[in-house]
């Protein structure tokens, strides 16, 4: 009997290819003939265009198109790019056209797109492109942006709120009433992005023969980008074809349809020559969107045992100038709030904000890590103030395991009431914390102190909701040579797909996962499909492959018991073989089972054979499946420059079944990794006009090697009831509680000063700034 | 004005002459003239890393070099590294032993730094390597699985880069 | 991020290089090329001509001429990090060279593209105001020596003319220090620095310092010696109050203030590091084998 795949460290099918240098990322794509794009973007935050002149840039030798809106085919005058998301709250909900229709909303909204035979010299002609601007004042700071009377993002609009929603359950009023202790905070999370490191891009062809066009786009969602595709440009659905290729990350931020890509299979058609436009670094800074900032306004009730009452809140959500992605972030930040904690009465105003900034729409984490944020921190201040230990505090309102499934209360992002399936909060805290020696800190931490030294211990707990629906396509076709392929709608950027959906699809068909071959990210392979992102490719894709082959597999069975006279049962599948179990003589190929399947011209189908050994799988989760875990972190306070290492991190993560133990720790470790970014470096800035100030990888700050510590990675399995295989999603569990547990690590450093801590990411200069006359450090004498 | 120049130089022990634009950097020479689309451009700022080859041995950031500037130079890339029986390279096949890679668009560049690092027959600490590493950025693996490749290499076969 | 258009030249000698100099319109000169490519690829400079010095062997060197090191202004900081003289005669250049960006870019950059580019957190730039070096300068008219403090003419402006090129810097290494500290703060490992404080001290009899030499980096537009706390070290033996001292001076300095670094937070800096770098290069003093002769 063959060892299961699943829950095996297979080896990577990707890297074979990348390791040599051959991937083929969009812009590896080189065929001859290939025309770039460039773009004429706005400098001004807001501004009001008077007048174009394309006629210089027109000029110059080897351009071959200068278009603005006004050359684009009427729909797309008139029509902005659709909403996404859409959602009855949304009041404001302004979109972007697909090139600037007469007022600009953001610094590196595209204006003016170049054609040219080189990159170099699209840009050349951009420079010659002459735009006459009005420059309107601009809001930057949505906490301003939110005031009556403040300067308007739009200037067809009466406010800068987009949305408001409440999100509420239970008797707040009470709650608070009744209270021994209430506490109040205030916190802030800064801009920050997903930073890929390929930037954006695609290539676009178009062939007249066949009216097709292709487009290979560095996308997540290839068959949401073919939708785009074809309501805006009004194709039908065989004239479109998306491919994703090798994706170089995705973070959230490759999910959107952006503009720029609308213009591609346009201007392919129009010159008859492949189109490519490849985003350089510093339009990544200025129009990729971006996530956060986000000002949280809470309140905590508690009774005198450190028991939740209830919560209270508002959180102030910077969405940029638009609102192509709805309120998805904003949305899931709300709704993250309460987390492994009981919270009897909730209530929550989430106000969405226009800026004149870029827009703003998940990266990794998605709104999760701001909301555990919120709560982690408010249950720290809480411990401190009612003199409980900070893990105890935690205990006393952990879901408990047997409360499963639990209702929180609240509806998330996906329509559906947040129900916790499965999880034991209380052991994942309680593993973490004895791995890191939570007791034996507290000494360690006091003989540090007394020789200068300022160490920190910081916890947070998550919930993840993961596996978000609707589907995603999975088609196994196993072909008359023999072949066998597994085409689905998952698109990676890095997350090893085409190495787990084997692992699953091969246990059930009895084989190594080399004899499968998995196609992602193409929409002329498998009809439909949603994409890779939310971390719900395991649970979406990971199910439809074990469907799928389920499905393949009764039928080889059924076929070959038919053929071979023998019963269904007596058959067993073994390395692309079906034969009687005992008799390894009596046996059939798949090939030969596929050649029966697909019917002899002119002859009837054997009975009860169907056409085809191909089975098109699309597993639909009933609700997300939530993943959890804690953090645990040490870290050590420099007081005198402010900086802070990480001395020890731990990570207890539980996604259910894992099926690539080795792709699971990567995408925990690379979680982490965002983590730390959010809580120490990345930090996009904008000035009160609205101008980006951090737009080049020297002033936005990226976690290097030398930033991340070794990272322990503990594994906890509660198996999703939700979906057969029992899986839950591991793409994010790494990020969530990051900045939370280390924000609070670096507090507890700096306990003997009673530094509050309320913001992420923090600098050295801030902690310098917070501790005041302490910073001196040696320096000082009394 | 023709701002183009004739380059003549070596990589990956193959000879080219080619007339380019005397703006045109190396890693676009590399990619679009050459084809060799392994090196990777991911911030034309001299930061990301993804860039990476070697000029005559050294690491460089080839966003940062004119083609020009690489007259009668050896360059090697990522496509030079496999051994000439084809296979992987110790480095390449340990970056796949530890999961080095995820969506391996900074992999090429990470690869050249440590090739030199390896041509320099040294056994360094976990320290040195991440320090070493500071110059190439990772989004994706938070940099554990290359360390831990570097390192086994490094250090099971300090001289394993010197023949290269 | 392509860069604009330019001509190309590539020089095989200084003399070509100063004729090619005088004979262009807007022309930028090409050492390492890791401060200039990059303004290039975002077009903050888009030069007509870019005259490529990396062929001039004459301007990559390091001996010794007299009493003094020459070191070439097309030396790459990695000959810097590798040679034997710098490490034998002027060790703090070596440890400051070490902190200087990633093994890449000390590849390719050279102490002349540093100097003239005059970032304000420049190790090498402060290395040499902390040394007393000469720039040596050369044009069609002639030569000229200029000195660290006149270098700097404003932020990231240096003193030299149209038409005049760097050729060499000459550090005076008849007396070495006994010990000598290069501490920065920057954020990542190759970042540049906020702030960095440079110490040479020189011991003379009871572990007394006999002369001090101290550089603050990344506080105003270039390196500044202060001078001040120089003078107060001489002759004293100095304890954790002498090193305070000395810090409170560093922290008056007024420093610059930027949308992401406060002055406060520049000086105050100023004032931890100048603690550190003092404790530290003591420190070495105390144990150098040249100091308890």
């Amino acid at each position: 009997m063959r060892t299961p795949s699943v829950g095996r460290s297979s080896p990577r099918v990707e890297d074979e290819n990348l390791l040599r240098g051959r991937g083929q990322f969009v812009d590896d794509i080189q065929i001859p003939g290939t025309l770039h794009l460039a773009f004429v973007r706005s400098p001004h935050a807001h501004a009001r265009i008077k007048s174009i002149d394309t006629s210089s840039s027109l000029s110059l030798t080897g351009v071959i198109h200068v278009w603005t809106i006004d050359d684009l085919p009427k729909g797309l005058q008139d029509q902005p790019i659709p909403l996404v998301h859409p959602n009855p709250a949304i009041k404001q909900g302004f979109l972007p056209y697909v090139l600037a229709k007469g007022e600009v909303h953001y610094v590196g909204e595209p204006i003016v797109v170049v054609v040219a035979q080189t990159r170099a010299l699209a840009e050349d002609a951009s420079e010659l492109v002459s735009v006459e601007y009005e420059v309107l004042p601009a809001i930057s700071d949505c906490k301003d942006a939110v005031q009556e009377g403040a300067v308007l993002c739009h200037t067809n609009s009466s406010t800068n709120i987009a949305a408001r929603v409440p999100f509420s359950y239970g008797n707040v009023a009470q709650a608070f009433e009744k209270a021994h202790l209430v506490i109040k905070e205030s916190f802030f999370q800064h801009r920050g992005g997903s930073f890929f490191m390929e930037c954006r891009a695609g290539l676009a062809q178009y062939d007249s023969h066949l009216d097709q066009y292709t487009v290979h786009l560095g996308t997540q969602v290839p068959h949401q980008m073919k939708r785009f595709y074809m309501d805006m440009l009004e194709l039908g659905d065989q004239q479109i074809r998306v491919i994703a290729p090798d994706v170089g990350g995705g973070f959230g931020s490759k999910a959107p349809f952006y503009a720029e890509y609308a213009l591609l299979p346009l201007l392919a058609k129009a010159t008859g020559k492949p189109v490519k436009w490849i985003e350089d670094r510093f339009e990544n800074f200025t129009s990729t969107f971006q996530e956060r900032d986000q000002y949280w306004d809470m309140e905590l009730a508690l009774d005198e045992h450190g028991r939740i009452l209830g919560l209270q809140g508002q959180l102030l959500h910077d969405s940029g100038a638009y609102l192509p992605r709805g309120l998805i972030v904003q949305w899931i930040s709300a709704t993250t709030v309460p987390g492994p904690y009981v919270v009897p009465s909730f209530q929550m105003e989430m106000i969405s904000v226009l800026t004149n900034r870029v827009p703003t729409s998940a990266v990794r984490g998605a709104g999760r890590p701001q909301a555990i944020f919120a709560m982690e921190r408010l249950l720290d201040r809480a411990a401190q103030k009612l003199g409980i230990d900070r893990a105890e505090i935690r205990r006393r309102n952990f879901i408990q395991p047997d409360q499963m499934p639990y209702k929180v209360g609240l509806i998330y992002r996906d329509g559906k009431p947040v129900t916790y399936d499965s999880g034991d909060y209380p052991a994942s805290q309680d593993l973490a914390l004895n791995h890191i020696d939570y007791e034996g800190f507290k000494i360690e931490q006091a003989n540090a102190l007394s020789t200068g030294r300022h160490i920190g211990l910081g916890l947070a707990n998550y919930v993840e909701g993961t596996g978000l629906g609707p589907y995603e396509a999975v088609t196994i076709r196993i072909s008359t040579t023999g072949r066998i392929f597994l085409y689905t709608g998952a698109s990676p950027q890095g997350q090893s797909h085409q190495t787990t959906l084997a692992q699953i699809a091969a246990d059930q068909l009895g084989m190594d996962p080399s004899m499968i071959k998995v196609v992602t990210g193409d929409t002329a392979a498998v009809p439909m499909g949603v994409g890779t992102f939310a971390a719900r490719t395991a649970v979406n894709a990971g199910n439809s492959a074990h469907l799928a082959a389920l499905a393949i597999r009764e039928k080889i069975i059924k076929i070959a018991a038919s053929t071979m006279e023998v019963k269904e049962d007596d058959l067993e599948l073994e390395d692309g073989f079906v034969f009687v179990r005992g008799t390894p003589d009596l046996r059939k190929s798949f090939r030969e089972i596929a050649i029966i399947s697909g019917g002899v011209p002119g002859f009837s189908l054997p009975d009860g054979v169907s056409a085809g050994l191909e089975h098109l799988s699309t597993f639909s989760p009933k609700q997300s499946t939530y993943s959890n875990g804690t953090h645990a972190a040490i870290v050590e306070v420099d007081i005198e420059t402010g900086h802070i290492k990480i001395l020890r991190y731990v990570v207890v993560h539980d996604c259910g079944r894992v099926i690539n133990p080795k792709v699971v720790h990567g995408q925990v470790i690379g979680g982490v990794a965002h983590g730390i970014g959010n809580a120490f470096y990345e930090h996009m800035r904008y000035d009160s006009q609205g101008q980006p100030l951090t737009t080049h990888f020297g002033d936005y700050l990226l976690p290097q090697a030398s930033d991340i510590p070794p990272i322990e990675v503990l594994h906890m399995t509660s198996l999703s009831p939700l979906n057969p295989l029992g899986i839950k999603g591991a793409g994010e569990g790494g990020t969530l509680p990051a900045a939370a547990t280390l924000i609070s690590a670096v507090e507890d450093a700096l306990k003997p000063y009673g530094i509050l801590i309320n913001e992420s990411p923090l600098s050295p200069m801030k902690v310098v700034s917070l501790l005041g006359k302490h910073a001196l450090g040696r320096t000082y004498s009394s | 004005m023709n701002n183009n120049q004739t380059l003549s130089l070596t990589v990956n022990g193959v000879n080219h002459v080619r007339e380019v634009p005397s703006r045109m950097n190396l890693v676009d020479f590399l990619r679009n003239e050459l084809k060799l689309t392994g090196s990777h451009v991911g911030c034309e700022h001299g930061v990301c890393g993804a860039c990476t080859v070697l000029v005559d041995g050294l690491s460089v950031r080839a966003c940062l070099m004119f083609a020009v500037q690489a007259e009668g130079c050896n360059v090697t890339t990522v496509e030079g590294l496999a051994n000439a029986d084809g296979s992987l390279s110790p480095l390449q096949a340990a970056f796949h032993e530890h999961h080095g890679l995820q969506c391996g668009f900074c992999t090429p560049g990470m690869l050249m730094t440590l090739q030199e690092l390896l041509q320099e027959g040294k056994m360094p600490s976990e320290d040195e390597v991440r320090e070493r590493l500071s110059g190439n950025l990772c989004r994706c693996t938070g940099y554990e699985g290359i360390v831990q490749a570097a390192l086994e290499v490094l250090n099971r076969h300090p001289s394993a880069g010197r023949d290269q | 991020m392509k860069c604009a258009d330019f001509q190309y030249h590539r020089p095989e000698s200084l003399a070509q290089a100063l004729r090619l100099l005088n004979e262009t319109n807007d022309a930028c000169l090409l050492a390492g090329g890791q401060s200039l490519v990059p303004l290039m690829n975002f077009r903050l400079a888009s030069p007509k001509n870019l005259i490529d010095l990396n062929h001039i062997n004459e301007l990559n060197h390091i001996k010794i001429v007299g009493q003094n090191l020459h070191i070439g202004a097309m030396t790459r900081q990695r000959s810097l990090e590798y040679s034997n003289l710098i490490q034998e005669h002027l060790p703090v250049l070596k440890t400051a060279l070490l902190q200087v960006g990633h093994r890449q870019t000390r590849n390719r950059g050279t102490i002349g593209g540093s100097l003239c580019h005059l970032d304000p957190s420049a190790e090498l730039v402060a290395i040499c105001a902390l040394t007393d070096a000469i720039m040596n300068t050369c044009s069609l008219q002639g030569r000229r020596q200029i000195t660290s403090s006149n270098w700097a003419l404003g932020l990231m402006t240096n003193a030299l003319h149209q038409g005049e090129i760097l050729e060499y810097i000459s550090i005076p290494i008849n007396e070495p220090s006994h010990g000598h500290a290069y501490v920065e703060y920057a954020r990542r490992h190759g970042d540049f620095a906020i702030v960095a404080v440079g110490t040479r001290l020189w011991l003379g009899l009871d572990q007394k310092i006999s002369k001090a030499s101290i550089v603050l980096s990344g506080i105003s537009q270039s390196p500044i010696r202060l001078k001040i706390a120089e003078i107060a070290l001489q002759g004293v033996k100095p304890n954790e109050s002498t090193w305070q001292q000395a810090a409170q001076l560093a922290q008056q300095i007024p420093a610059m203030q930027d949308e992401q670094i406060t002055s406060e937070y520049r000086q105050h800096l100023a004032r931890i590091l100048t603690y550190r770098s003092l404790e530290s290069a003591y420190q070495m003093a105390l144990s150098s084998p040249r100091a308890q002769a």
